[in-house]
């Protein structure tokens, strides 16, 4: 089946995500980064994975990868509630305004981010902000982190099974450290 | 500055002494008389051009950049297309990505301008006709002696009769031509004008706004500026269905009231309910309280499937394009009634009642053109008197709970219905639970459903799935039992003298209005409780149209809506519901006189100066939560020109751009001190002036924090801090790390959150700066200087 987006009718225009077929792209992408940066949207703290929730897996990545997190909306405070502050917050539509800039210094003032890394944001919504990435950020490469092909990204996962998700998310998350 | 030239003879007599006698304050124009008495003098702008306020809209959009998201990375708008404009490519005409997105923006604010305006136009025409162009304008007695704030500020003339808001209507007409002109091939190419397009057409719709309601609240007796509206009945489970049910759907009233006149007349109005869907179910409540609202638009599929009404009358505006095919289904002969909306019905308006009757009741037509409104009253109540015995059998429309089950079977669980849903909802799990004979997932589906169907139309198995929804818990929509205070209108000139300092100096923290369609992330119930949070901490709430009846749907612990609880005046802690879409203008209208009866500015063609003031001192933030169509679009634009930020909900990203200040760069934030000359920093005041946020959460934070203006006292800006950080701590549970952008001194800091503060403002490096007497237009400070 051709890789389609989650929302029948979102379909993108001629420029669209390359698949993440296995861990390993992933990884790559997030290691071949200088400057990446994790957003992480309000329902990662409300999608269960296995018995964990999908924010606890994008934590460990974060920790792993040493990636800065913003949390977007009210995700910061479930984000905090696990002991991790090392989170940002920040609207999900600030972000990526300021991603768009390239006379932005990112959250630490020292330099533009290179990769951000998506999840948790509602479909459509992430949809819509990586589209403008697409178009006003020519220098910014994204990742979508959702079970749900993102055609505006860079990269994405095609529509996947949870079981599918979870096994892909719990190997990028191992195979980062290396 | 440009004003629009208008052709014609105009003759202007100040004063003339003549052998028929004196003549004072005589204009003459080609077939118009009218007596010019308002003294006050003109400002700059009477009637502007589309570029007349070009400089004002560049002013907002030098500090809330455009983040443009496309929606559809091609343009198709013409024979060279489709255009691929991603990765800085331009279009065959040359266009780039920013400006056809911007063009996009101005087309939906174009088409939602041309709607408001089109239906003030239908309105007024209906009115001259009935009650004649000389009679009065009267929103509100001797309590609201300005009485069109819009208007004269944005035209320059004080209307007084019907036939007066006739010139404001064709000012709208030609200016909403020339926008809508500007996005043809080859006109506009740059997306900052266009923008400034945009805020123009919201400009012009706030016009239509006012003179729609203006109009029907002069002439139909609605409430006049009337904190004290009546509570009316809201809600499917309110409607008495052994007695024949009437269902009217749209924005344009007419109709409904010659419903309600017919009843009257024939002392028929306790044996026909009147039923209403969105806003003209509001105003046929202010023109009637015995007509009843169902709900907002979203509620259409569910209340037809009910099979409740017996006649559906549909005028225009958000009325769903299958409502004559739903009708048919349950049997209900349907009325069109707008020319807007024929639906290909056969025009049946210059027949006689009888044969009408006749041929809907026999099944013989499905539904009927009706051009005439005051025609509506009769037949539809006729038919209705006619068809209700037969349709007995198809009011229990809803789908039996074995019925339900069957239909799930059927789900081969492709996730079709999932992926067509706007809100991702969880339909597939529910089917598969429903299937075994557990209905409760589906029915927890209701509260978030927005009622598109959607899922239907994908659904390989054709299984009714909204239907199902619907069903899934039968008791459910009977207990949709809620009351809610109609739409009051104007806010009176006393309010305004009240509360108006208060709000300038910030010790009243905000004025947040609720406002727009349902197109809600998470059901309407989240805009009940952001209203109701607003209002519990003594902010002035305002609402209208769809977003004022999803808060009327909900009740707290003793069983009591919002609106029983709050009282329904503009002042901290009311409720104040102004009615329909239309209404909309009162809000724009109340922030508009603040600045002149309050601060006693000149009104008149004056819009610089009164949106600068706004823009400045008047905290008020609008929120669409479910914004879903182009005239919320072009309200929101009104809303912008005039400097008060809008908030949507995470659907709004759809309209492809935002309009995001950047706290971060402290050089934005510089305005005049009236008083001095000089450029002085103000801090991110407000923030961003259109924005989607996440989550009702992220609304929240966001809502108290866009309160703030650089015009606020000490006490005012601390008592705005406090509600700020309070709600930061409880949502996000963490203190905001921005305060020390908004404390300009000690008197700054809430006294109960001091020490915390004052830790914050040393780790940040916090200077103190002034408070100035702020303007973004050096002319206000020569005005000043020069006394």
């Amino acid at each position: 089946m051709p890789v389609e987006p989650w929302q029948s009718a979102e379909v993108a225009g001629p420029k669209k995500a390359s698949v993440i077929t296995k861990p390993d792209v992933a990884d790559a992408i997030i290691k071949r980064a200088r400057r990446p940066v994790l957003i992480i949207g309000h329902l990662a703290a409300e999608i269960d994975l296995d018995d964990r929730k999908m924010l606890d897996y994008l934590l460990e990545l974060a920790k792993k990868g040493n990636i800065p997190v913003i949390g977007t909306a009210h995700t910061g405070r479930e984000i905090r509630k696990r002991g991790y502050t090392r989170v940002w917050i920040l609207p999900a539509v600030e972000i990526g305004q300021r991603l768009a800039d390239p006379e932005w210094k990112g959250l630490d003032g020292n330099e533009q981010y290179d990769l951000a890394i998506f999840a948790g944001l509602p479909y459509y919504m992430e949809w819509t902000i990586l589209s403008g990435l697409k178009s006003f950020a020519p220098a910014l490469k994204t990742i979508a982190l959702d079970n749900t092909y993102q055609p505006n990204a860079s990269w994405s996962f095609a529509n996947i099974s949870v079981k599918e998700w979870h096994e892909n998310l719990k190997a990028i998350i191992e195979d980062l450290g290396d | 500055m440009g004003r629009v030239v208008k052709k014609g003879v105009n003759i202007r007599i100040k004063e003339l002494k003549s052998d028929i006698g004196d003549i004072r304050d005589l204009e003459l124009s080609v077939g118009k008389l009218t007596s010019e008495k308002w003294t006050d003098p003109s400002g700059p702008t009477p009637f502007p051009s589309v570029t007349a306020l070009r400089n004002w809209d560049k002013k907002l959009l030098e500090r809330y950049k455009p983040f443009y998201m496309p929606f559809c990375d091609l343009c198709c708008l013409c024979t060279y297309g489709k255009c691929d404009l991603t990765g800085g490519k331009r279009g065959a005409c040359g266009i780039d990505m920013p400006a056809q997105q911007s063009r996009i923006v101005l087309l939906a604010a174009c088409i939602g301008a041309a709607t408001h305006v089109s239906h003030a136009r239908e309105l007024v025409t209906h009115a001259i006709e009935k009650f004649g162009s000389d009679n009065k304008l009267d929103p509100g007695g001797l309590s609201v002696e300005v009485e069109a704030p819009v208007i004269r500020l944005v035209c320059g003339i004080k209307p007084e009769k019907l036939g007066d808001l006739e010139t404001v209507l064709d000012y709208a007409e030609n200016q909403i031509s020339q926008l809508l002109s500007a996005t043809h091939t080859g006109q506009e190419g740059n997306n900052l004008d266009f923008e400034s397009k945009v805020l123009h057409a919201g400009m012009i719709d706030q016009l239509g706004l006012e003179v729609a309601d203006l109009a029907q609240v002069s002439v139909f007796g609605f409430p006049k500026a009337d904190p004290e509206a009546p509570l009316v009945e809201l809600g499917i489970g309110v409607v008495d269905t052994k007695k024949p049910v009437i269902l009217v759907i749209g924005h344009n009233v007419p109709p409904a009231t010659s419903i309600v006149d017919y009843l009257q007349d024939n002392r028929l109005t306790d044996d026909i309910e009147v039923t209403g869907i969105c806003c003209t179910a509001i105003d046929a409540t202010r023109y009637s309280p015995k007509a009843k609202i169902i709900g907002p638009m979203s509620w259409q599929l569910r209340y037809i499937r009910s099979g409740i009404p017996d006649v559906i009358i549909v005028d225009e505006q958000c009325v769903r394009c299958d409502t004559l095919h739903e009708a048919a289904l349950i049997h209900a002969p349907l009325f069109a009634t707008s020319e807007k909306n024929c639906l290909g019905l056969p025009d049946r308006t210059g027949d006689p009642v009888d044969s009408i009757v006749v041929d809907l009741a026999s099944g013989k037509e499905t539904g009927v053109l009706i051009l005439d409104p005051d025609k509506v009253g009769e037949i539809a109540v006729r038919t209705a008197q006619a068809v209700a015995p037969k349709r007995k059998k198809v009011k229990a429309g809803l789908l039996a709970a074995d019925k339900i089950i069957e239909f799930a079977k059927t789900c081969t669980q492709c996730k079709q219905c999932r992926r067509a849903c706007p809100n991702d909802l969880h339909i597939p799990d529910s089917m598969k639970a429903a299937g075994k004979g557990n209905t409760v997932m589906l029915s927890d589906i209701y509260d978030e459903c927005i009622g598109c169907a959607r899922c239907e139309q994908a659904c390989p198995q054709e299984i009714p799935i909204h239907s199902m929804i619907v069903s899934a818990d039968s008791g459910r929509t009977q207990k949709e039992t809620f009351l809610m205070r109609t739409g009051r209108g104007a806010i009176q000139d006393v309010e305004i003298r009240k509360v108006g300092g208060p709000i300038v100096l910030g010790e009243i923290p905000g004025v947040v209005a609720f406002v727009g369609c349902s197109n809600y992330p998470k059901g309407g119930n989240e805009v009940a409780e952001m209203c109701m949070e607003f209002a519990r901490r003594r902010f002035i709430v305002c609402t209208s149209g769809c977003a004022a009846m999803s808060i009327g749907m909900h009740k707290n612990g003793e069983g009591k809506t919002p609106y029983e609880v709050y009282p329904g005046s503009f002042d901290a802690g009311g409720i104040v519901n102004v009615g329909s879409c239309v209404a909309n203008a009162h809000i724009a209208g109340a922030a508009i006189k603040i600045a002149s009866i309050f601060a006693r500015r000149n009104l008149r063609a004056n819009y610089e100066e009164i949106a600068d003031y706004v823009y400045n001192r008047v905290g008020a933030v609008g929120v669409a939560w479910g914004a879903m169509s182009q005239k919320a679009a072009a309200i929101a634009a009104g809303f912008w020109r005039l400097g008060i930020p809008v908030v949507v909900g995470p659907h709004g990203t759809k309209y492809r751009r935002m309009l995001l200040g950047r706290a971060d760069r402290k050089e934005d934030w510089y305005c005049y001190d009236r008083r001095t000359g000089e450029k002085v920093y103000v801090g991110p005041v407000p923030e961003h002036l259109f924005f989607a946020a996440e989550t009702k959460e992220e609304a929240m934070v966001l809502v108290a924090k866009l309160c703030m203006r650089p015009n606020d006292t000490g006490k005012g800006r601390a008592i705005k801090l406090t509600h700020y950080i309070d709600l930061h701590k409880r949502l996000f549970g963490v203190m905001p790390d921005d305060v020390h952008l908004f404390v300009r001194n000690h008197g700054d800091i809430p006294v109960s959150m001091k020490e915390e503060v004052m830790r914050l403002l040393r780790e940040k490096g916090w200077k103190e700066t002034t408070i100035p007497d702020p303007t973004l237009l050096s002319d206000q400070v020569i005005r000043v200087r020069s006394g």
